[in-house]
């Protein structure tokens, strides 16, 4: 019976990643006479070979890949032999891909690292190898190609294998074989080469043909997350998923998380039949005894070891986008089946992928891995990645822009979700805003420096509080002087100022003040994610509304001057963005109005008095 | 069932369920072809007992072969699941016919505008279709969910990450996602599939006598009377059949004489061409499949 092999090819740029690919479906008789005459015809054009067909032409479809003679995306091929059926994700090289990579290398079993005998490991080639570990890759063959470039001298290629044998061990691959190749000529790819007599080990194919992957989720009991309800009627509930691990039978007993409701299989359902049982891998539709509330991002788990349930985790996270994850911004989480709203509560370190050594870090940039803390905004079921790829994979998604920023794996729980609870107190913000006779609200006003909003701020306060009002004003400048004093003005330590007034803000509303809060806060995620964190009604985005030439104008801390001649950086609006809000409560022209009416045009707009 | 062919069907049915349980309003695109038949069985795998919770759409170019429109809607009538038929009228009166305009204005025209006119008077949000990666080269680039921008355009080099089972079906304003659950299908895993499970395909995948005549060193069958006949043409009756059903003067016919499923499967198995060849359209010029793609085609 033929089974199957997923495997990835990775290594630097120029290492022959593609040409070696196109020669295995090549001699693997793969190609189709059409798609021959059409390489030739491509060869002529684009080709990097002269008069010899450029195999790597088979496998780059992309126009800008073939003009270029570079791998952008990751392609997927399919080749069979007698042996073994293959899926081979070849991947880009480039260090401004990675993350295509780790896309080719999510879904494989094993990787092939290609090495260029002539450069020998490069740094791209750590890189990758960390990569493929790190995506839970346990088998590994390195094809030292371009070996006819240095006259198959056997030194080279031991010295390249000598030089990498120490990561096989540090990075856990279980097996690793080195393959001396020219996938130029066809060496040793599917046939044993005479140029290389030194070299007694399997060729390329036939070490893809024998490798012995396992997808290690064999210990693992029953789990299945629940994909799709399906209820075309009264009568039928059954809840679709394909089996992660385990098995199960029919009057199996199973704890269904979130949630903890304990029922056993009444059914299983395949296509037109029931079934006894069902296994890993399976697509099944189950139906339970009892009618419990479950609806998709459960997982049905075996009731004797139930899935574990947390909202805190260490997870490895990759960088997929130009734009840094940074702690306390929220993301849209999407582990198995669960959708959830989740935040980098900590980086404890990123990695470094040549040496592996860890690295202090505020932020994650675009390719870079890092291990952080997370925290989802509900518990969620969850397996180790390392136990379970698809109960422990996740994927981050900006709630703004809707790209993928980030990739995850979840290494454990920092706690048990069910061992933490809210504790209830009977003095309440609604209790406290009645004593204080008003209604707490935060009023968060957002512009440039030197907009005016602490003048109209502190004007407004007063007013208040010679109306008899309980307040307090929270300004940017005055708490960075305290409890902001370590934080700088990188993105990553702005995202963290403003959480942490955010914090403070939302206390002080919740004790029943109205709360002024002065803090250009130019972004717009971080304005959402504090305007989340108040009841509806209760957060009122103020917008002063300067244009930045006025704003230079009026420079009142001379700031603006300081920017301009490069001795202040990361200074709003200069060399550092704003983003203006889209719908603000209350949007203020302070050229045209005195901060006297503006301070009016508020307290008429929210009836504060 | 073969252990592999097994595993690409519940793999195929983890993708059209993650692709239902996420749209608002999905649409399966349905050709009529063998690859539609695989698609809309394991779709009704997935869902059974419930009948099928999204409508299929063909976009029926009124070029089809006269047995794919009389096989689509016995189909549909047996299978009972909602066909919207979309034909691109102001084109037709317009005069745009494969005979009248080349391939490449045709195609854009009879297929893509039309689909991207049904696409949005349906206001679908996910749209099924049953494209192969191991088809053609920039199809073997492409995302199992593919972001569409506004105007239904691909760009190859804004595809999102896609990780594990993971899809991202997040949009913003105007776009749509199409989902390819065959991405990982081969011709040879399809047929041996039907073979297997006893799809229903369309007649003319098998061999038969059929009227043809020889241009371009293809063999096109002549579907009507409306099949312009040049001077000293005679169609011949030749056993032939197709790997891949199109409009029927831009689907070139191989000579065959496998006239069972079985055949079939050990035809497509020693095949030295790819199905694809006998598809017109392709060739147009060099990577004509991606700009097409980029513009909105399927």
């Amino acid at each position: 019976m033929l089974d199957i092999l997923r495997f990835i090819t990775c290594g630097s740029v120029d290492d022959g990643k593609s040409t070696l690919i196109g020669r295995l479906l090549w001699e693997s008789k793969q190609v189709f006479d059409d798609h021959v005459s059409a390489l030739q015809r491509d060869s002529a054009r684009y080709g990097t070979q002269g008069e010899k067909m450029d195999f790597a032409l088979l496998v780059d479809g992309l126009e800008a890949e073939r003009e270029q003679s570079i791998t952008i995306d990751v392609a997927y091929r399919f080749f069979a032999t007698h042996r073994r059926r293959f899926v081979v994700a070849d991947t880009p090289g480039h260090e401004q891909y990675t993350r295509n990579m780790a896309t080719g290398a999510s879904t494989s079993d094993l990787a092939v690292l290609v090495v260029n005998a002539e450069k020998g490991l490069l740094v791209q080639t750590h890189r990758h190898a960390r990569i493929v570990a790190l995506l839970g890759i346990r088998h590994l063959i390195m094809a030292v190609n371009k070996m006819d470039l240095v006259n198959w001298d056997e030194r080279v290629f031991r010295q390249i294998v000598e030089e990498f044998q120490p990561l096989v061990r540090e990075l856990g691959f279980l097996t690793f074989q080195p393959i001396p190749v020219s996938a130029l000529n066809g060496d040793n790819v599917t046939e044993a080469s005479a140029n290389s007599p030194w070299y007694a080990g399997p060729t390329l194919l036939s070490a893809l043909e024998e490798a012995e992957v396992d997808r290690g989720t064999g210990d693992l009991p029953f789990r299945m997350a629940v994909q799709f309800v399906n209820r075309p009627n009264q009568e039928f509930r059954g809840y679709c998923g394909r089996v992660a691990s385990g098995e199960t039978r029919v009057g199996d007993p199973v704890r269904i998380l979130p949630g903890g409701t304990e029922t056993r299989i009444r059914s299983i359902i395949g296509w037109q039949s029931e079934l006894p049982s069902a296994s890993a891998g399976d697509s099944i539709t189950l139906c339970l005894e009892n009618e419990v509330d479950v609806s998709r991002g459960a997982v049905i788990a075996s009731a004797r070891e139930p899935i574990e349930l947390s909202d805190q985790f260490e997870a490895k996270v990759l960088c997929l986008t130009d734009q840094a994850l940074v702690p306390g911004r929220s993301y849209l989480f999407r582990l198995h089946t669960q959708q959830a709203v989740a935040s980098i509560t900590a980086i404890k370190y990123r990695v470094d992928v040549k040496l592996g050594s860890h690295l202090a870090a505020r932020s994650l940039s675009m390719n870079e891995i890092g291990v952080v803390n997370i925290s989802t905004d509900r518990p969620v079921p969850f397996e180790p990645y390392n136990r379970c790829r698809s109960l422990g994979s996740f994927i981050l998604v900006d709630k703004i822009t809707n790209q993928t920023v980030g990739a995850g794996m979840i290494d454990f729980a920092l706690r048990r979700a069910s061992n933490i609870h809210w504790q209830a107190v009977d003095v309440n913000k609604e209790s406290r805003g009645r004593h204080l006779l008003q209604n707490p609200a935060c009023l968060w006003f957002t512009g440039l420096s030197g907009s005016g909003k602490s003048t109209i701020a502190n004007l407004l306060e007063k007013r208040l509080f010679a109306a008899g009002k309980h307040t307090y004003l929270l300004d940017g400048d005055n708490v960075r002087h305290g409890l902001n004093r370590d934080l700088g003005f990188t993105e990553a330590d702005r995202v963290e100022n403003i959480r942490r007034v955010t914090e403070v803000a939302r206390l002080f509303v919740d004790a029943g003040l109205i709360v002024l809060v002065s803090f250009i806060s130019p972004y717009r995620a971080e304005r959402r994610y504090a305007r989340s964190q108040f009841a509806p009604g209760e957060f009122i985005e103020v917008f002063v509304d300067t244009p930045l030439e006025e704003c230079e104008r009026r420079d009142p801390k001379g700031l603006y001057r300081k920017a301009r001649s490069g001795a202040l950086v990361n200074f709003t609006g200069i060399d550092s963005g704003y983003e203006a809000p889209e719908s603000p409560e209350i949007r203020l022209d302070t050229i045209s109005h005195s901060p006297e009416e503006n301070v009016q045009l508020i307290l008429k707009e929210l009836k504060l008095i | 069932m073969d252990k592999y062919l097994a595993n690409l069907e519940t793999e195929s049915i983890e993708i059209i369920r993650e692709a239902i349980a996420l749209a608002e309003k999905p649409v399966m695109l349905y050709s009529i072809g063998k690859d539609s038949s695989v698609m809309l069985h394991l779709a009704r795998k997935a869902f059974w007992p419930a009948p099928l919770p999204f409508p299929l759409l063909h976009v029926d170019t009124t070029w089809k072969f006269r047995e794919m429109i009389a096989f689509r809607d016995r189909i549909a009538q047996e299978s009972g699941v909602k066909l919207i038929v979309k034909i691109n009228h102001q084109r037709i009166a317009e005069g745009i016919s494969p005979f009248t305009c080349d391939s490449d204005r045709y195609t854009t025209l009879m297929k893509t505008e039309a689909l991207k006119q049904a696409l949005d008077e349906g206001a679908f949000d996910i749209i099924l279709g049953g494209a192969r990666r191991d088809e053609e080269k920039s199809r073997a680039k492409e995302r199992i969910f593919s972001v569409r921008s506004a105007g239904h355009r691909w760009d190859p080099k804004l595809q999102r990450p896609e990780l594990w089972n993971l899809y991202n079906t997040r949009l913003n304003p105007g776009e749509t996602i199409r989902v390819f659950p065959l991405s990982n299908w081969t011709e040879s895993d399809i047929w041996s599939y039907i073979e297997q499970e006893s799809i229903p395909i369309v007649p003319l995948y098998y061999a038969a006598k059929r009227p043809v005549v020889r241009r371009s060193g293809q063999w096109l069958m002549v579907d009507d009377e409306r099949f312009p006949l040049r001077p000293g043409e005679v169609p011949e009756m030749r056993m032939v059949r197709f790997r891949t059903l199109g409009c029927y003067p831009l689907s070139a016919a191989v000579e065959s004489t496998a006239a069972t499923i079985q055949e079939i499967v050990r035809e497509t198995l020693a095949a030295r061409t790819s199905e694809r060849e006998g598809r017109l359209i392709d060739h147009d010029q060099p990577a004509s499949m991606e700009r097409k793609k980029q513009e909105g085609y399927f």
